[in-house]
């Protein structure tokens, strides 16, 4: 017991003689567990060498709205890595935790990375699944989250929809009947991209899954690249999940500098080669080309082009009685 | 000295001043006061907005199945929960302890656990639901699938109200039937079914209230899809995702007074239950 006692002691002025541990938390989205596991250890290397203080990051991970929801009741989050801008807009509108004008703080409309929907499908493709006009076939099962729950559902949902504005010479009525035969042959709307992912790899549901590049890199990495192949379609979005510093939460924690720092070493050459070895599409262009192997080329539209931007697209799509209600609505 | 005591203000219980405001107290701020702010949440909405929300198709459609599936679960608990009640009260066997135990199980878990278990075995690569996919029989991901998660947590409350009122039953009733004549089922029907009745409706409408709030291991098993297999708990969340608190606490408003009237129901038909029982018995 005495012995016991002394090594608590010890440990306890080891700690206090040391430099300040100093605690983040970070509020992320569901798929970038592991791109955040490793990131947050490059930075706490980083911030020891150039400080001598130790940085301990917390992470939360859920889905993209869900987690803005936790921020805006009061989750303490230092910093936000969210699916979309979206859902930072609300905690800035909701919450006002943060400046409006959060976008504008770091490089890229403060997306340090990017990523894509690209289509996961069963060994050998036995379905024949190329591109979008493939999943609105009869008998085609697809497998998505519910854009109503999840961020990256929202970016796949617009991505099929760009797909027929650009194939329909942007006649929206088409497009609308595209995206509803689309969703007829979803048996499964999950709330999340994660839950999306078992049901297809281990419960065995749908012929073909539509998912973040990373998380389809991911699952076939986890269930075994035997068992799936990734289809990049010709055209897809440009999903750019944004990050952001809660500054009201920061400078209640005194933490706006280390937290600000945090997220600007997402832009150094570390923080972009941990963004790609995760299949994350890095900005800095030296980098991209490094790893241009884990990327298929092809083309992206933004949702600023084709939608009009997060506001205007969740409007007319996501809001109660948009277009992605009108989908299961019955006919008249 | 009979008046003395009438008129005092001191009862022979100590304590009621005490136990009476730690009581309210408790309530309101476990129970009133989320409630009230429920309400008030929902007074945000003006009234037309309100009717739309409550009567959108999709609205309706979920609370079809919600009340439907937590209705249909809860029956099935009745019967199935009571046979469970009447062989652990009445037979004794090798592993009863067990059995006994396992019953509590939906209790313990947590919801979603139970979910994720219940869509894993009822898939149709699933070790059960392999057997129904043959037949055409889909379990997980279909409304079915709802049924059964419903059902699974609502059977410990059947055979927990049930299992106290058949062990307290005397013998010596049953042996009175008997000497005067009725058979088995008689006196199964005439005598011990009617004792049941309130424990039995308790025991349905607190599986029903419970079904009805389910969400965790739902979603699990549920395919979530709007009009079809949407419980309204779901619809709830993905209003509060879209950061849509009125519209979201507009159908908890529904959910509520749709369950007090049902429960309020169920608790007058147990005082009829109970009355009628006490005029035949007596």
């Amino acid at each position: 017991m005495k012995t016991l006692l002394n090594i608590g002691l010890v440990l306890a002025l080891a700690v206090s003689a040391n430099a300040k541990e100093i605690k983040l938390l970070n509020v992320s989205y569901d798929p970038t567990r592991e791109l955040y596991q490793e990131y947050n250890d490059a930075f706490a290397k980083y911030w020891k060498t150039k400080t001598g203080d130790d940085v301990v990051v917390a992470q939360s991970h859920g889905g993209s709205g869900k987690q803005a929801q936790s921020v805006i009741n009061g989750l303490g989050a230092d910093v936000v890595t969210l699916a979309l801008a979206y859902d930072i807009d609300a905690i800035a509108a909701q919450a006002k935790l943060l400046p409006a004008n959060w976008g504008e703080k770091f490089p890229n409309n403060s997306t340090p990375y990017t990523s894509t929907i690209v289509f996961l499908v069963r060994k050998g493709n036995p379905k024949n699944i190329h591109n979008w006009d493939d999943l609105v076939k009869a008998g085609t099962s697809v497998v998505v989250p519910n854009p109503k729950t999840s961020g990256g559902a929202r970016w796949a949902y617009l991505a099929a929809y760009a797909y027929a504005l650009e194939t329909f010479n942007h006649d929206d009525a088409k497009a609308r009947a595209f995206i509803k035969q689309l969703y007829k042959n979803v048996p499964v709307l999950d709330s999340g991209a994660r839950g999306s992912t078992v049901t297809f790899a281990q419960r065995g549901i749908g012929d073909v899954l539509l998912a973040w590049e990373n998380e389809a890199h991911l699952a076939s990495k986890e269930f075994g690249a035997d068992k799936f192949d990734i289809v990049t379609p010709p055209l897809s979005i440009l999903a750019e999940p944004p990050v952001a510093l809660v500054t009201k939460n920061a400078k209640k924690h005194g933490t706006t500098e280390v937290a600000n720092a945090y997220l600007n070493y997402l832009y150094s050459d570390e923080g972009q080669e941990i963004a790609a070895k995760n299949f994350y599409r890095p900005r800095n262009q030296a980098i991209a080309t490094k790893y241009a192997a884990n990327f298929t080329q092809l083309k992206l539209v933004t949702i600023d082009q084709e939608f009009g931007g997060w506001t205007k697209a969740q409007a007319t799509h996501f809001a109660d009685g948009g277009v992605f209600d009108q989908i299961f609505q019955p006919q008249n | 000295m009979a008046q003395k005591l009438f008129k005092s203000k001191t009862r022979v219980l100590p304590g009621f001043r005490l136990t009476l405001g730690y009581t309210l107290l408790y309530l309101s701020l476990i129970v009133l006061i989320p409630l009230a702010a429920v309400f008030w949440k929902t007074s945000l909405l003006t009234w037309p907005q309100f009717v739309q929300v409550i009567t959108s198709p999709q609205a309706l459609a979920a609370y079809r199945l919600s009340f439907g599936a937590s209705l249909l679960a809860a029956l099935i608990n009745s019967v199935f929960g009571l046979i469970v009640a009447w062989v652990l009260v009445r037979y004794n066997f090798f592993g009863k302890k067990f059995v006994d135990a396992l019953v509590d199980l939906p209790f313990a878990l947590p919801t979603a656990v139970a979910g994720i278990t219940l869509a894993t075995l009822y898939a149709p690569n699933g070790w059960i639901g392999q057997f129904f996919e043959p037949l055409g029989i889909k379990i997980s991901f279909t409304r079915l699938g709802v049924l059964v998660a419903l059902t699974f947590i609502g059977l410990p409350f059947i055979v927990r109200t049930v299992q106290p009122i058949l062990e307290d039953f005397e013998p010596e009733i049953e042996e009175a039937a008997a000497s005067l004549g009725a058979n088995r089922w008689q006196v199964f029907w005439r005598i011990i079914f009617p004792t049941l009745t309130p424990a039995l409706i308790t025991g349905f409408a607190l599986a029903f209230a419970r079904a009805l709030g389910e969400y965790g291991s739902v979603v699990f098993i549920s395919s979530n899809i709007p009009m079809k297999t949407q419980i309204v708990p779901l619809l709830i969340m993905t209003k509060l995702e879209q950061f849509d608190y009125p519209g979201a606490t507009a159908l908890a408003v529904v959910m509520l007074v749709f369950s007090f009237v049902l429960l309020l129901t169920i608790n007058v038909l147990q005082w009829w239950a109970n009355r009628y029982n006490a005029t035949n018995l007596s």
